[in-house]
């Protein structure tokens, strides 16, 4: 069966995707490690804010660019790096990141200033609905064009909508190509003059009911975004094509349990529409039996009866009655996944003793994600 | 003798849950909410109660769990006899907020159809969310402003994970302080009187006896208080191992691991045992014991979950 290492094979962004509580941060923290010990130079993007992720790495906290993991550190834990391996880490801060894409984008400093200083553009990253995928992905295309990284890994927002990561970029140019942006980058044409009344209408109507007068806000905040409007543009097109790109892939994290499969599922069909590249299924924390796991809990039972006793013999034979019930289960969501993903080979890992939350915790689940 | 049975006390304790008008679950995202908040549904509705389950910004997911998929999400349906369910959408909200408060239905048509309004509303803040609590708290009342709509004895909401879920209680509390006057802030107080009574709302927590989960159930409990004055009024710990072996059953086990079951066994000993750590923190983290709910090896079955809430709420020690 073919690893993880072997189908990101050639590919320099990996991202990961699924539904909030299937260990998609750890699986990306556990694949970035896994890169950098062969060789590469990997950046690991997280959203979440991943405190214990950070402790382990050895890093106080982590900001909106990149900090490397200390060698030293690795290897006290017994990762050896090969030749060129570097680990760095990062936490996503949408609001950051979009100051940061205004900022580099605005024409000049009094336009970069009227969009930062608005009251409404604090609220803009929520209000285009969206927006903190599209940071998340601006993010890897600034990492990809100028961090020198040969492989990243984006731990994708929790959000429960998998079409609003792909739409991101589409969403932004609609809003940056939207009428009421225009009508009010573009103050002076007729075709304003004719319906600002109409808006002006829209702003009282929307001052009775709420009580907040947004009109000089909103009117400056799109004027100045107006000089924003070709460069949003093209970095949207640039992430766009980044989605698409051959040297990027989607690799799908689920848990075996009912709503993360039916996530995962529908996940991949936005995956085939959009014609974005699938890289592979991870079905995290599966009960699997070993070989010697599929006796009959009965016949264990009698088996067990005479070393242990009655009562004892009938308990171990119920948590294996459980086991393989859960296993049952699990193998039944594995097929599942495997007919509705059309992925025949998906990497299985299993259930593990306690939460991954060590170097070590995430070396043993690279090992499993390679092993498959 | 007189004292009284402590199955008694307890359907008192649940009673109480069931006399609000709105009992919101919440917790980090995968512990289970869904689910916990569709068995809550179903005590609600075996208790003669007309229940909702409303879902936040999903799909039908509580629908599914109870195998109707077919179901229409963002409509109220029944999905059991007295249980009925909706997705909240805030577009719809935002349409349905807009009928009700501009009597003449031509304006309110252009104003819903008009892009630039969707845009203005969607970027005021806190709009979106206070949209979506406004038709939580519509589907709450006694009278609904919905035409022809039956009141509800009970909301069960299937609120989305911790810091979201958090920001969509305050909405209404933010919004009236930011708003200072005009029919949206008046409304804006009507509705966080609503929440932040303990009398007719309350918050249940879902977590699982993981790190994460049960530290960010403590975060919870600080934020509610913070933020709204409001207290966890229960906790759920979700899917549990089943905790079978007493230290001294453990010992004897240990001289026959060769035996795959006891190897099994021997496994699941040291799990329960670091899930019992969790559940203490999650105990001195909340300052009450959690009700427990097992991991159903099948797949959650909801009339057993619904059984197990029933008598683990009962128990308040």
């Amino acid at each position: 069966m073919t690893g993880v290492a072997e189908r990101l094979q050639g590919k320099r962004i990996c991202i990961v995707a699924g539904s909030g509580g299937v260990g998609k941060t750890t699986a990306s923290a556990a694949l970035a490690l896994g890169l950098a010990a062969s060789g590469k130079r990997v950046a690991v993007v997280t959203i979440d804010p991943a405190r214990r992720l950070a402790d382990s790495l050895g890093l106080e906290e982590l900001g909106n660019e990149p900090r490397q993991v200390e060698r030293a550190l690795l290897e006290s834990h017994g990762v050896q790096l090969h030749e060129g391996g570097e680990l760095w880490a990062m936490m996503l801060d949408p609001k950051a990141t979009f100051d940061d894409l205004v900022t580099s984008l605005a024409p000049d400093d009094t336009t970069r200033e009227d969009v930062l200083d608005n009251r409404i553009y604090a609220q803009l990253s929520s209000a285009i609905a969206g927006s903190q995928e599209f940071t998340a992905v601006a993010k890897l295309y600034d990492l990809d064009r100028d961090g020198g990284f040969d492989a990243i890994v984006l731990d994708t927002p929790p959000s429960r909508n998998a079409l609003d990561f792909l739409d991101a970029p589409d969403r932004i140019s609609d809003f940056f190509d939207s009428k009421a942006l225009k009508l009010f980058a573009v103050p002076t044409s007729i075709a304003t003059k004719i319906m600002s009344r109409g808006t002006s209408v829209v702003f009282a109507i929307l001052k009775r009911l709420t009580g907040v007068d947004l009109l000089d806000d909103v009117s400056v905040l799109f004027r100045s975004l107006g000089g924003l409007i070709d460069g949003f543009r093209e970095r949207a097109a640039a992430v766009k094509a980044l989605l698409g790109d051959p040297a990027t892939t989607f690799l799908i994290v689920t848990s075996p349990e009912r709503e993360p499969v039916a996530e995962a599922i529908f996940f991949r069909g936005k995956l085939r529409e959009a014609r974005m590249p699938f890289g592979g299924l991870i079905v995290n924390r599966a009960a699997i039996l070993d070989e010697g796991e599929h006796d009959d809990p009965k016949a264990v039972r009698t088996q067990l009866g005479e070393r242990l006793g009655g009562p004892l013999a009938a308990k171990v034979a119920a948590g294996f009655a459980d086991l393989q019930r859960l296993a049952a289960r699990d193998a039944e969501s594995i097929a599942r996944l495997k007919a509705e993903l059309d992925e025949p080979e998906p990497i299985v890992v299993p259930r593990l003793d306690g939460d991954v939350q060590d170097i070590e915790g995430l070396l043993a689940l690279y090992r499993h994600l390679s092993a498959s | 003798m007189g004292a009284p049975a402590a199955g008694h006390l307890g359907w008192g304790a649940i009673a109480s849950l069931l006399s609000r008008r709105l009992v919101v679950v919440m917790g980090k995202g995968g512990v289970g909410k869904t689910t916990v908040s569709a068995a809550l549904g179903l005590v609600a509705a075996r208790a003669g109660k007309r229940t909702i389950v409303a879902e936040v910004a999903r799909r039908g997911d509580v629908a599914s769990a109870f195998d109707r998929d077919d179901a229409e999400p963002f409509a109220e349906t029944e999905i059991a006899p007295g249980l009925f369910h909706i997705s909240i959408d805030p577009q719809d909200a935002l349409d349905e907020y807009l009928r009700d408060q501009l009597p003449s239905g031509p304006v309110a048509q252009i104003l819903i159809r008009s892009r630039v309004f969707g845009l203005i509303a969607a970027a005021t803040p806190g709009m979106r969310e206070l949209l979506t609590v406004g038709k939580l708290w519509e589907l709450a009342l006694l009278d609904r402003r919905t035409p022809g709509a039956d009141a509800y004895d009970l909301v069960v909401v299937d609120a989305p994970a911790t810091g979201h879920g958090v920001a969509l209680l305050s909405a209404p509390r933010t919004f009236a302080a930011a708003a200072g006057a005009g029919p949206v802030a008046r409304q804006g107080t009507i509705i966080d009187a609503t929440l932040s009574d303990p009398k007719q709302t309350a918050v249940v927590a879902v977590a699982k006896a993981e790190e994460l989960a049960v530290t960010e159930t403590g975060a919870l409990r600080e934020a509610l208080r913070a933020s709204m004055n409001l207290a966890l009024e229960r906790v759920v710990a979700n899917a549990l191992d089943a905790d079978r072996f007493s230290a001294r059953e453990a010992k004897l086990l240990e001289p026959h691991a060769e035996h795959p079951a006891v190897a099994r066994a021997l496994r699941g000993h040291q799990s329960a045992l670091r899930q019992r750590t969790q559940l203490t923190r999650l105990r001195k983290l909340t300052g009450q014991a959690p009700a427990r709910l097992s991991l159903h090896p099948g797949g959650p079955d909801l009339e057993r979950l619904a059984d197990e809430l029933e008598s683990q709420l009962d128990v308040r020690a």
